[in-house]
């Protein structure tokens, strides 16, 4: 998401998927972690448009405090007031004019610079009650392939919806990434750890497939087992022993061993000698 | 005093603050263990809070199933007035039970009651969030709201999320009431599902696997789901324990200690 959109492709699209309520978590982790790659200018994005449906805008922003510009995100407020119930004249059905807003809102936020910005929406669950599926795709394509997309990532929770439905949103996104429980009883384990997969889908047509265990705290998520490993017959770590076997090896030279004066064989005589 | 439901629930601290500000809370019960005893309980918390110096605490209580006269003597059975704090403007009824439904099936119309319901609660909130009070909303029950809806459970989703936004707006509490087991008999319950994902804290009351015992009235599993606030506590929690309903109380022990 960070490297963003090559020209002349559509720019990546993530699908965050779950079926138990850890998603939003994750979402509003990799949500953090753009913005601040688009604070720190590591990114290919300049900015954020973030469509926000099931949480209110100032919840995002004490979420992103830690380094929230008003320049570098701007929300599009879906939360407050859908349905125009309230004393404001709004309807999110029209998923059209959506889009457009969210658009002028990236180029708002690019001002007269050049440069792309990223869409964060959450969730797409909240869309499909307001609009059918034939037009929530249709968002979220033209989304992807604006010229000024750098990327754009979505929350979906696959329980609440029908198999072919999700399907239309996996096949429409460049990564998904699930997490699923490991077991289905509701005991505190699950709603703390799960099994996070991502399946990339490359330029090429291959499809990469790789998973970690994810523990989700209060304080943000952990992934266990320190790095993303993909999925492979063998195993591409050391075991504990290995790794204790490895660091016991006194390597021939001067400034290691454990203070004994170092015996090294060169092959001319045995070490008894 | 406090117990494991207390616990479970937050409500064991020793803060001025009521712990469910801002937070949704949702019940879920079934023919063979009713929850209605949570709600209550939890209004009883609300309106005699320790210390006696919060006294902003104010109730809304939308009631589709029951009438005043049923909360009142329940409640005060717990030791809460409901008159007295209703003539302090402390507690506002909405008696939905004698609302007169359309004649004709109108999904429009059902959607319109909703409409004009939250319209009520909306302009309530904002005139007792003027006066620094601390609010919460009680709707009793949905199924029965969906019934006012004339089914339309996407008119019941949207006014839940509408008094959802009321959490983050005024930082107001809502608990409301579901009965799990009428959706049992549909593939993928959506509404029950939904709120599910809405609420900040679940709490199922289910009956125990052995089946029914005289002193074991059943089990409550309290879902506790954290939120991001950097505090570094930690996040989700699950309670599991056994309740007992009595005449005036109710008791709530681990599996196999009684009292």
């Amino acid at each position: 998401l960070r490297d963003g959109a090559l020209e002349g492709e559509h720019a990546p699209a993530l699908t965050i998927k779950d079926s138990i309520p850890l998603g939003f978590d994750v979402f509003a982790h990799v949500l953090a972690q753009l913005s601040s790659h688009i604070l720190a200018g590591k990114s290919q994005s300049r900015g954020l448009v973030l469509v926000a449906f099931t949480r209110s805008p100032s919840f995002y922003v004490d979420l992103l405090k830690r380094g929230l510009e008003v320049n570098s995100i701007q929300i599009l407020d879906c939360y407050s007031d859908p349905h125009g119930w309230k004393d404001r004249i709004k309807d999110v059905k029209d998923m059209d004019k959506l889009c457009s807003l969210a658009i002028e809102l990236g180029k708002g936020l690019l001002g007269e610079g050049k440069g792309r910005f990223s869409f964060a929406l959450d969730s797409v669950n909240e869309m499909l009650r307001y609009a059918s599926v034939h037009s929530v795709a249709r968002v979220l394509s033209d989304l992807r392939s604006h010229d000024l997309a750098s990327c754009v990532f979505w929350l979906l929770h696959s329980d609440l919806l029908e198999d072919k439905v999700a399907a239309v949103f996996d096949y429409m996104s460049s990564m998904v990434a699930s997490l699923e429980s490991e077991n289905l009883s509701l005991t505190e384990q699950n709603f703390r750890r799960a099994k996070f997969s991502i399946r990339f889908k490359r330029r090429n047509g291959r499809v990469r497939l790789m998973s970690e265990e994810v523990s989700i705290e209060r304080s943000g998520i952990t992934f266990m087992g320190g790095s993303l490993l993909p999925k492979v017959q063998f195993n591409l770590q050391l075991s504990e022993k290995e790794q204790m076997d490895r660091a016991k090896v006194v390597l021939p030279f001067e400034h290691q061993g454990n203070g004994e004066p170092i015996e090294i064989y060169d092959g001319r005589r045995s070490l008894a000698d | 005093m406090d117990n494991l439901l207390d616990r479970a629930l937050g409500l064991d601290g020793r803060g001025d603050r009521w712990p469910l500000l801002g937070k949704v809370v949702l019940v879920e019960d079934c023919v063979e263990t009713g929850g209605a005893f949570v709600v209550h309980h939890i209004i009883k918390r609300f309106l005699s809070p320790q210390p006696a110096a919060a006294s902003n605490h104010s109730l809304i209580l939308v009631a589709f199933s029951q009438p005043l006269s049923h909360y009142d003597r329940v409640l005060r059975k717990l030791g809460c007035n409901l008159v007295a704090q209703r003539d302090h403007d402390r507690f506002l009824f909405f008696d939905m039970l004698n609302l007169r439904f359309p004649d004709r099936d109108d999904v429009k119309t059902g959607s319109s009651v909703l409409v004009s319901l939250f319209e009520k609660i909306y302009n309530a909130v904002r005139a007792l969030s003027a006066e620094k009070n601390c609010i919460t909303i009680v709707i009793d029950d949905i199924a029965l709201m969906e019934v006012v809806a004339n089914g339309s459970s996407d008119s019941v989703l949207d006014f839940l999320h509408y008094c959802r936004t009321l959490t983050s707006e005024f930082d107001c509490s809502v608990v409301a009431l579901n009965h799990g087991d009428i959706y049992s008999t549909t593939e993928k319950p959506m509404l029950m599902l939904n709120l599910e994902y809405l609420s900040n804290i679940l709490v199922r009351a289910e009956p125990l696997a052995t089946g029914s015992a005289v002193d074991v009235h059943g089990q409550l599993m309290v879902f506790n789901k954290g939120e991001h606030d950097g505090q570094g506590t930690p996040g989700s929690k699950v309670h599991n324990f056994h309740f007992r309903v009595k005449e005036n109380s109710v008791d709530f022990f681990y599996p196999g200690g009684r009292g």
